[in-house]
């Protein structure tokens, strides 16, 4: 079964620490990797606009909005690259970029 | 033991493999490979094996379905020859650095062009450092006993690495021979199923063939090397059992009447018998010859190799093939460079010769020794071409 | 009006909810073609083995010793996604036969982008879905070899500006029309083809589920929307699919044992080209009498595909 993400080998490894064949056992291990550091906005919700759709969700390259408990959507900040596209596609607008601060 | 039948060796090799338990099976037609593919479908379609048989358009696509089978656990098989074993270059380095213990049977064959359909050695050289363990045959029996030996090696946990067979074209894979099998039974308990170290399933989703960046790509280099290095002590391992079990043994260098021998040659593949009956006729005259024969070529079994020549004053390098350009015959050349660091090494002739089935008879080899008289060395020679 | 008029506005809470490609994946910002794998893995979920050729979703996913996978993955080399996925469907069917694997079905599917399926790929491509394979080839078609750099490939459309394929003096942009392997993939009698878009999620999920019922060869032809190699802003890219679908330019349609349906509403009558093309920096060079032959050329291409969705039958 699907190891627990968390599970990161030390780095760098030594030749004979490496997986055989490079392979990768911890699948989807790649979200130890934070992409986001690579924007220069980020989307803010407007609850009161929103109509729970999921649209947001839907278009998420990065699948990193999700739903909250109350229906309303947020994105993972950790992850999100700024694309625009959930504030774009938002037909309510209930969504807007707003540049990161310095 | 089984008695004795006389059988074509591609076709041998095919029933070789059929006792193997294999699960998937990828081939494309090329002379003089061709016999090993259309019994092995034959065996297949018959029923006689429980396995998936691909016919792939081509023998890139062979290799990369095995790499796929093989990633998902499959024992893997496919043969092929020359021009199919180039179309395969690009991916045979990939297969082995996956550590995917597919096994191939090469029927040796020169490499275009011209067009040549006969045999020597040009295919397997290019795939020299590919990564693969590479082994040679002399006769019909080893043909059959390393085809089955080479899934053995190749899947043993300290190994994980492809394996080819070289068998050498018409002269070889198109010989009637008296051949002898093991029975089904014998070969299941010296060869169980495949466990693979790692398979492509949803039960533990890994990821294989992941790329590696500078700071990576030089370690998994070297894990490679130690690997495929590391290989030669379990092929002796696999070599002494298959003695124990079925009788015949095996050594990664052979030496024929080598002991005494002031003078000897190299070689590899199935010219090893004609230049044993040429060393058994200059040993009637009162001429100390002798032989060693390669049958490991990947991993070069270095120790071997200068412990067979250690008492002889020349020693006769032929190849099969020629690094174009370069500094003579593949064989010679790394011979050559394993024995530059010992205080006492012999003179080191390199003979090219059998270039695109060109024939060599006993008394080609006896001229061949000959060449040892000669006064002047030259890097390389090529041996019965019309000047 | 906005965008989602025709869309069922709360089908998104009908998908899968869980991730079987992680966040962490490198693809640029906005990238179309990782959004359609997203949406592919949601339509598939677990019991699936990707075959996944050299390329951008390769090289944004797989970076030792980190993946973005879920589920089991194996990348070989470029041209070959096609031939690695034959070896795996061989290797599960003969598994599982000899009760080595678990008993019980798992799909194989192939994925490479429009180089590795139109170009290096076609080879393996023809030969897999010929042999009639159980698996599904996705070709995510993003235009041009973004991975390398925006080269031309034979999925370029006509007059687009690549790095080699320059909006030259003499020679403005790619010469060629859009190479349609769609109707190859038609021409190997491949049981079920289609062609999708994530501007469209659930029509891309249902033929990716529909294609994953099919036991034997089935092709996806995935337009992937590329902000980087396309010259556009990255917000936009659901909208460059949306708009390649009403003006015609990619139109959505499936073709079930020869029968050809369109998935999408059909138009009255399309939108001009000239919305789609104006908002991409690779099309900027274009006349108004360059675009105007592009228009004759979609429409055309639109009248032959209304032709067959009529006249043709199932075999």
């Amino acid at each position: 079964m699907a190891k627990k993400k968390t599970e990161q080998k030390k780095w760098p490894e030594k030749w004979h620490e490496l997986n055989p064949g490079c392979m990768v056992f911890a699948a989807g291990n790649a979200a130890n990797y934070k992409t986001g550091s690579w924007k220069s906005q980020h989307p803010v919700w407007d609850n009161s606009k929103c109509i729970k759709c999921g649209i947001c969700y839907i278009f998420c390259p990065e699948g990193c909005i999700q739903e909250t408990q109350d229906g309303f959507y947020e994105a993972n900040l950790d992850y999100c690259k700024g694309c625009g596209i959930c504030a774009h596609e938002c037909w309510p607008g209930a969504i807007v970029m707003r540049e990161e601060e310095e | 033991m089984g008695k004795r039948v006389g059988m074509e060796v591609a076709i041998a090799a095919a029933e070789a493999v059929a006792l193997c338990n294999i699960d998937v099976a990828a081939v494309y037609p090329i002379t003089p490979q061709s016999h090993i593919a259309e019994h092995m479908a034959d065996i297949i379609h018959d029923g006689r094996i429980d396995a998936e048989f691909i016919t792939v358009e081509s023998e890139h696509s062979a290799i990369s379905a095995l790499a796929g089978a093989s990633a998902a656990g499959a024992r893997a098989y496919t043969a092929t020859s020359s021009q199919g074993l180039m179309l395969m270059h690009e991916i045979l380095p990939i297969v082995s650095a996956m550590r995917l213990p597919v096994c191939m049977a090469n029927a040796n064959r020169a490499v275009s062009g011209p067009l040549n359909i006969w045999n020597d050695h040009t295919d397997i050289m290019p795939q020299r450092d590919s990564g693969w363990i590479c082994l040679f045959t002399e006769n019909g029996q080893e043909a059959i006993d390393l085809s089955i030996m080479s899934f053995k090696i190749a899947e043993d946990p300290e190994v994980m690495l492809p394996c080819v067979v070289n068998i050498d074209g018409f002269q070889l894979t198109h010989m009637i021979e008296p051949l002898e099998f093991p029975s089904q039974a014998e070969v299941a308990k010296f060869l169980p199923p495949r466990k693979p170290f790692a398979q492509l399933h949803p039960d533990n989703p890994i990821s294989m063939g992941c790329f590696a960046m500078p700071d990576t790509y030089a370690e998994t280099v070297k894990a490679k090397e130690e690997a495929l290095r590391g290989s030669k002590k379990v092929v002796t391992r696999v070599f002494a059992e298959w003695a124990k079990r079925f009788g015949r043994k095996y050594n990664v260098v052979e030496t024929y009447r080598a002991k005494d021998a002031d003078t000897l040659m190299l070689t590899m593949g199935s010219m090893g018998e004609t230049a044993a009956t040429a060393v058994d006729e200059m040993r009637k005259a009162g001429r100390k010859v002798g032989l060693v024969k390669l049958r490991l070529w990947r991993p070069f079994p270095v120790e071997e190799i200068k412990a067979a020549v250690a008492g002889c004053k020349t020693l006769i390098v032929m190849d099969r093939a020629i690094s174009t350009g370069g500094a003579g015959g593949p064989v010679a050349t790394d011979v050559k460079s394993i024995l530059y660091g010992e205080k006492k090494r012999p003179r080191i002739l390199n003979v090219i010769a059998g270039l695109g089935g060109r024939d060599l008879t006993v008394g080609d080899f006896v001229n061949m020794f000959d060449l040892a008289k000669k006064k002047k060395d030259e890097p390389f020679e090529f041996y019965g071409v019309r000047e | 009006m906005n965008q989602v008029q025709n869309f069922e506005i709360f089908a998104p809470k009908l998908v899968d909810r869980k991730e079987y490609f992680s966040a962490g994946h490198r693809a640029c910002q906005g990238c179309g073609e990782v959004l359609a794998l997203r949406h592919i893995l949601k339509a598939l979920g677990d019991d699936v083995v990707v075959a996944n050729a050299t390329g951008c979703m390769e090289i944004i996913s797989s970076g030792y010793p980190q993946s973005a996978w879920e589920v089991p993955y194996v990348h070989v080399a470029f041209e070959n996604a096609a031939a690695v996925g034959s070896g795996v469907e061989a290797a599960l069917k003969a598994l599982r036969r000899k009760g080595r694997i678990a008993d019980r079905y798992v799909k194989t599917i192939a994925v490479a982008g429009d180089g590795g399926t139109c170009d290096i790929g076609l080879q393996a491509l023809s030969g897999a879905m010929e042999r009639g394979h159980d698996m599904i080839f996705f070709c995510l078609d993003n235009e041009a070899y973004m991975n390398t750099g925006i080269q031309r490939s034979s999925a370029t459309p006509f007059m687009a500006a690549t790095t080699t394929s320059p909006a030259g003096e003499a020679i403005p942009g790619q010469r060629t029309w859009k190479k349609n392997v769609p109707e190859i993939m038609v021409a190997h009698k491949v049981p079920y083809v289609a062609t999708a878009c994530p501007s469209y999620p659930i029509d891309l999920i249902n033929k990716v589920k529909k294609a994953a019922a099919v036991r034997g060869p089935a092709y996806i032809h995935v337009f992937s929307m590329c902000p980087t190699g396309w010259r556009c802003a990255s917000e936009i890219t659901i909208k460059m699919g949306r708009l390649a679908v009403e003006t015609g330019v990619f139109p959505l349609y499936e073709v079930e044992n020869g029968k050809y349906r369109l998935t999408m509403e059909v138009p009255e009558k399309l939108r001009p080209v000239e919305d789609y093309l104006k908002l991409q920096g690779r099309f900027r060079h274009l006349t108004p009498a360059d675009i105007e032959k592009i228009q004759k050329q979609v429409h055309r291409e639109w009248e032959i595909l209304l032709n067959k969705v009529e006249c043709l039958q199932p075999w």
